[in-house]
């Protein structure tokens, strides 16, 4: 569904990705796992148009989407969820929901159901302001929003980061509902344990380059992954 | 549910908005209806110099609350766009009659036209109304037409730099209408007068005596349209998207906001509502020149933003009023020297002390309002609060 052609991203002078290639089929859930700095972020911020790549090709459902604006790219079908969150803090639930469905003209309605039969927790907020709410909470949110797009993709980075294992525990739990309900999912994490257990295939990131690749359960026993990520 | 609500609000507010438009009529014409009526309502009190300046004020914070409050774009450009909105106001409706005395430096004037004049003269209803009227909404269009131009380099810069930027744009632009060269359209450094101005909307009878004042109603109706069309706009999905991008610019173009597009729009509608008040402040002011559209001016109106709340359109109203009225108003007594009996003099009062106390006013608000009078709330949510805990 997604395709990735040896993409090089470069921040000044410093090559951050050195020509990767891989692909995100319909329906599962891909992960990249990697150390700090080894080029995740990027990757993704590539692909929603964020940064524009050094070289390369990007390629949704066979159309090229490179170097396309993130607005266009978010109306294509594939989404974000930041890292770190950023919800819109002074903006009520309901109205950072809204903003993920910006560029949709038509009825909102069923999507807010939808995302607030995911996280009732949500509804139950929604005219609290959005910084007023916990970091699991906030994450949830920032999983609705973008799920507000109606994304073909969604991409998320870090999500668990900051939260307690319990949360995280939940987060991924709902990750796993919403690619079953026909999302497919970009995942990346540091958390390489949780992410090799929730996906379909992995990939690990080094210093810019893929080094590995294979489904979770196959890293998950990869002496090299265990000794690097999983501890 | 939530929609009958907000249906609800919004027939509250019109009610209140008409009601006082409704009370500035009354007030205006109270010593003519009821003769015993205290002096503050005389036509010539400094009630309604300060009402007649909150309005045009209050329209400009407002605008620049659009900016600053809503988006999230430090510009100090306000006091350039006003100037542009007075100056296309007078050049457009200086009667025909007048140009050649306006313009008698120039010999006469290079616009062969006047509005009110387009529509049977200043004198006539239709004239006056139709006239003034596209010559304020042609004043926001020049504003917002030069806001567009300067946004296409000026709006990729951040904070500080974009208010350096638009500070040096609304400078050059004070410079350059006061050019000779450009005699023929904005008459030089000289001002520009006799265009139909508030009091021309007072209503009189054949013998020229006024039967109903509407020289206050008028800015305060032009003022109340633009602010509720600037509320209605942060209200929309437009508004939303602004204050999205005021509280996490990555976030926002991560949900498919485009950054640029959205400034640029904030910025062309900010400068829109700036040059209706500038045209409002050149008919408050009588005149039109180059010399009161300074810096300082940017300020006063930032000031007012500041301490109403950045990010709350009523604030902006309530501190306006409030500014301009301590400004001109309340405080003039300690501007005068009072003697007593006894022959001394009461310590302090003098020319100028009115602006000591001025500024440790407004220093001591900031100290102990950080985030203005009103923060980002809105008057109708003090309201809602106490209700919802009533209801508990």
């Amino acid at each position: 569904m997604l395709r990735i052609d040896n993409l090089k991203v470069s921040y000044g002078g410093i090559e951050a990705v050195k020509g990767i290639d891989f692909d995100v089929p319909q329906g599962e859930i891909v992960t990249l796992i990697g150390a700090n700095g080894a080029g995740k972020s990027t990757t993704l911020r590539a692909i929603a148009g964020l940064v524009k790549p050094a070289s390369g090709r990007i390629h949704l459902q066979g159309e090229d989407i490179t170097g396309l604006s993130p607005d266009h790219i978010v109306s294509k079908g594939i989404t974000l969820v930041p890292e770190g969150r950023r919800v819109f803090p002074d903006l009520t639930v309901l109205e950072n929901l809204k903003i993920g469905a910006y560029l949709r003209a038509d009825d909102l309605e069923d999507d807010l159901k939808w995302v607030y039969d995911l996280f009732p927790r949500l509804k139950e907020r929604s005219w609290q302001a959005a910084g007023t709410l916990s970091g699991g909470e906030q994450q949830m949110l920032a999983v609705g929003r973008a799920l507000m797009s109606r994304p073909k993709i969604m991409m998320m980075d870090e999500p668990s980061l900051g939260l307690a294992p319990l949360v995280v525990k939940g987060i991924f739990d709902i990750i796993k509902e919403i690619n079953r309900q026909g999302v497919t999912i970009l995942l990346i994490e540091q958390n390489a344990n949780m992410a090799l257990h929730t996906a379909n295939t992995a990939y690990v990131l080094e210093t810019g380059r893929l080094t590995l690749s294979g489904t979770g359960d196959e890293l998950l026993h990869n002496e090299a992954v265990k000794k690097a990520y999983l501890g | 549910m939530i929609q009958k609500k907000s249906k609800k609000g919004t027939f509250i507010a019109m009610a209140c908005i008409l009601a006082f438009l409704a009370l500035i009529v009354l007030m205006e014409n109270l010593t003519a209806l009821v003769p015993g009526a205290p002096a503050v309502f005389k036509p010539t009190s400094q009630l309604f110099v300060v009402l007649k300046k909150t309005a045009v004020y209050g329209l400009a914070a407002v605008s620049m609350n659009l900016l600053t409050g809503f988006t999230g774009l430090f510009s100090l450009g306000t006091a350039g766009f006003m100037l542009l909105g007075a100056y296309t106001y007078a050049i457009l409706t200086v009667p025909m009659a007048s140009k050649d005395q306006v313009y008698y430096l120039f010999g006469g004037s290079a616009v062969k036209f006047s509005l009110p004049d387009l529509f049977g003269g200043a004198e006539t209803l239709p004239g006056l109304v139709l006239g003034v009227l596209i010559a304020i909404i042609l004043a926001g269009c020049v504003a917002a037409a030069f806001a567009w131009l300067i946004g296409l380099p000026v709006l990729r810069l951040k904070s500080d730099y974009l208010a350096i930027a638009t500070l040096g744009f609304a400078e050059i632009i004070r410079a350059v209408f006061q050019w000779q060269k450009l005699g023929p359209i904005t008459n030089g450094a000289n001002m520009l007068k006799n265009f139909p101005i508030f009091s021309s909307f007072n209503i009189k009878d054949a013998g020229g005596k006024v039967i109903l004042r509407l020289s206050t109603f008028v800015p305060f109706l032009v003022a109340t349209i633009c602010i509720v069309l600037i509320v209605l706009l942060i209200n929309s999905s437009y508004g939303r998207a602004f204050k999205s991008i005021r509280e996490d610019e990555i976030a926002a173009e991560a949900m498919g906001i485009n950054l640029f597009k959205h400034k640029q729009l904030s910025f062309c509608i900010s400068s829109f509502f700036s040059g209706v008040a500038g045209a409002l402040f050149a008919m408050y002011a009588t005149n039109a020149q180059a010399k009161p559209f300074t810096s300082a001016m940017t300020y006063e109106i930032l000031l007012i933003v500041v301490i109403g709340g950045i990010g709350s359109v009523t604030g902006s109203c309530i501190a306006t009023f409030l500014y301009v009225a301590c400004s001109e108003w309340w405080l003039r007594f300690l501007d005068n020297e009072i003697i007593l009996d006894s022959g001394a003099k009461v310590p302090f009062l003098r020319a100028g002390f009115r602006m000591v106390v001025f500024s440790v006013i407004i220093m001591v608000v900031v100290l102990f309002f950080r985030r203005g009078i009103m923060g980002t709330k809105e008057l109708p949510d003090l309201f809602k609060r106490k209700r919802k805990e009533g209801a508990k």
